[in-house]
């Protein structure tokens, strides 16, 4: 399968790269690591009349933590950096546990945790666990640079809030205020499918004491759903068992799950509500093994 | 060269955009003109004429066109051709010699891990990424590593052992070489 033709740019800095996107006026794409954009101009679901490839900008493969904590992932970060990584599982377990469930390990080594998120699919597993984790993305265009909360930077399915000549340079992941505890479950059918049903869980603990609670789940809506405010029913509280139904119930209350060829509407709901008890459980005996 | 770009377009009219690009294929360094859209494999396949590399779905699921992409394992049909410009590619071809045998290649003979071997050369390289990357695998993590790679013949079984054997035998080869 060939796309329609293009044309094709290596940019060696963000600065040219932007001044392409501007000549393209709406009709130039970024290309990063492709995973998700070749296929789709292949299958020509999209077809851009140029594509920018950034795999040449230096100085974008970079994953640091601030002095206060801020997590920043720069465009060119691999999914398979993040899987490979020895401290995330301690600072951001949530994105670790992610990290080996996305497409499959090849795939992995190739595309790029931020265009991930730009790509905006509905079943995608990076939306979830930043929007959990209250994340943000750091974009650039021709005025500068903006910030965009995730849950406003995913407006529609594979629909992203940047403007034509803006491009995602960064995402960024606020610092844990108490110890990060949290993970992310998937149920697929085999390894590479897209979510059946996941649920990124991203707790702040202050003792055994929930101080903030994130939450959100891919493959149970026409996009990612944002259960923040379901979870929060934990916050000032224990993970008690009591504790943990109650908030697993106001999660899965908060899914829109579709009956199609991976499940029926009702599966799938009392998939996330498992998933939910199953890692709020799991954090309960580790906090009690740790105090 | 004209052969790839007629793969593409037969008759390219002046608006077709055809880049020069310089790729190091196992080991020797090629230039070609390539149309932008160009698959890698395509290139590889056609342009190369490395018919090592397989090509499969062509939907970046079944991991047939897997190479090595500056040493790590990449779906060859889900990379245009003009994005290697500068990089170093390695197909099966590269691995070994009918005389001389890599390790996996020797494992995949001697366990009897292939049956079609149309999923093999990715197999191979899969495993040799992962080989280089952790020499004492266990048998989860042979699996883990391959699982982007399908076998329709469903032969995983021996597939794993033959990385395994693989595994072993660079092992045991390794002190030898010091």
């Amino acid at each position: 399968m060939y796309p329609p033709k293009f044309a094709y740019e290596a940019p060696k800095s963000i600065g040219e790269a932007i001044a392409l996107l501007e000549a393209g006026g709406g009709e130039a794409k970024i290309l990063a690591g492709g995973q998700s954009l070749i296929p789709m101009v292949k299958l020509r679901f999209a077809s851009p009349e140029m594509l920018v490839d950034i795999n040449g900008i230096p100085g974008l493969d970079y994953m640091t933590i601030d002095p206060d904590g801020t997590l920043r992932i720069g465009a060119l970060v691999r999914h398979e950096d993040l899987e490979q990584s020895t401290t995330l599982a301690a600072t951001h377990p949530t994105l670790a546990a992610a990290a080996s469930l996305v497409a499959d390990p090849i795939i992995r080594t190739r595309g790029t945790f931020v265009g991930s998120l730009c790509h905006a699919d509905p079943q995608g597993d990076w939306s979830a666990t930043m929007i959990a984790l209250g994340g943000r993305i750091v974009v650039q265009g021709p005025k500068g640079k903006r910030e965009i909360d995730l849950r406003n930077f995913v407006v529609g399915p594979f629909t992203n809030a940047l403007a034509y000549n803006e491009i995602a340079i960064e995402a960024v992941i606020p610092p844990a205020k108490g110890t990060p505890r949290g993970s992310y479950l998937k149920l697929e059918r085999r390894v590479g499918d897209f979510a059946t049903a996941s649920v990124a869980v991203a707790l702040d603990m202050n003792g055994a004491t929930v101080g903030r609670a994130g939450c959100a789940l891919a493959g149970v809506g026409g996009r990612t759903i944002d259960a923040n405010d379901a979870i929060s029913v934990l916050v000032g509280k224990t993970l008690t068992p009591e504790n943990i139904e109650a908030a697993a119930d106001a999660v899965a209350a908060a899914a829109d799950p579709r009956t199609d060829h991976r499940g029926s509407s009702d599966y799938k709901r009392h998939i996330v509500k498992t998933f939910v008890t199953r890692i709020l459980t799991n954090i309960a005996h580790s906090e009690q093994k740790a105090a | 060269m004209s052969s790839l770009y007629d793969e593409v377009a037969p008759n390219p009219g002046a608006d077709t955009p055809v880049r020069r690009v310089t790729i190091e294929v196992n080991g020797e360094k090629r230039t070609v003109d390539v149309e932008p859209r160009l698959l890698l494999v395509h290139l590889l396949r056609q342009g190369l004429a490395l018919t090592g590399t397989h090509s499969g779905c062509d939907t970046s699921n079944c991991g047939a066109c897997t190479v090595l992409f500056d040493g790590s394992p990449l779906k060859s049909c889900t990379m245009f051709a003009v994005q290697a410009d500068g990089h170093k590619v390695e197909t099966v071809e590269g691995m070994g010699t009918a005389s001389g045998l890599h390790p996996v290649q020797e494992g995949f003979k001697e366990e009897h891990g292939l049956q079609c071997g149309f999923c093999t050369p990715g197999m191979m390289l899969a495993s040799k990424a992962l080989l280089e990357r952790n020499p004492n695998p266990t048998e989860d993590e042979v699996r883990w590593a391959l699982s982007g790679n399908l076998c329709r013949c469903t032969g995983y079984q021996n597939i794993v052992k033959s990385v395994l054997w693989a595994a072993e035998k660079m092992r045991n080869d390794q002190p030898q070489e010091a």
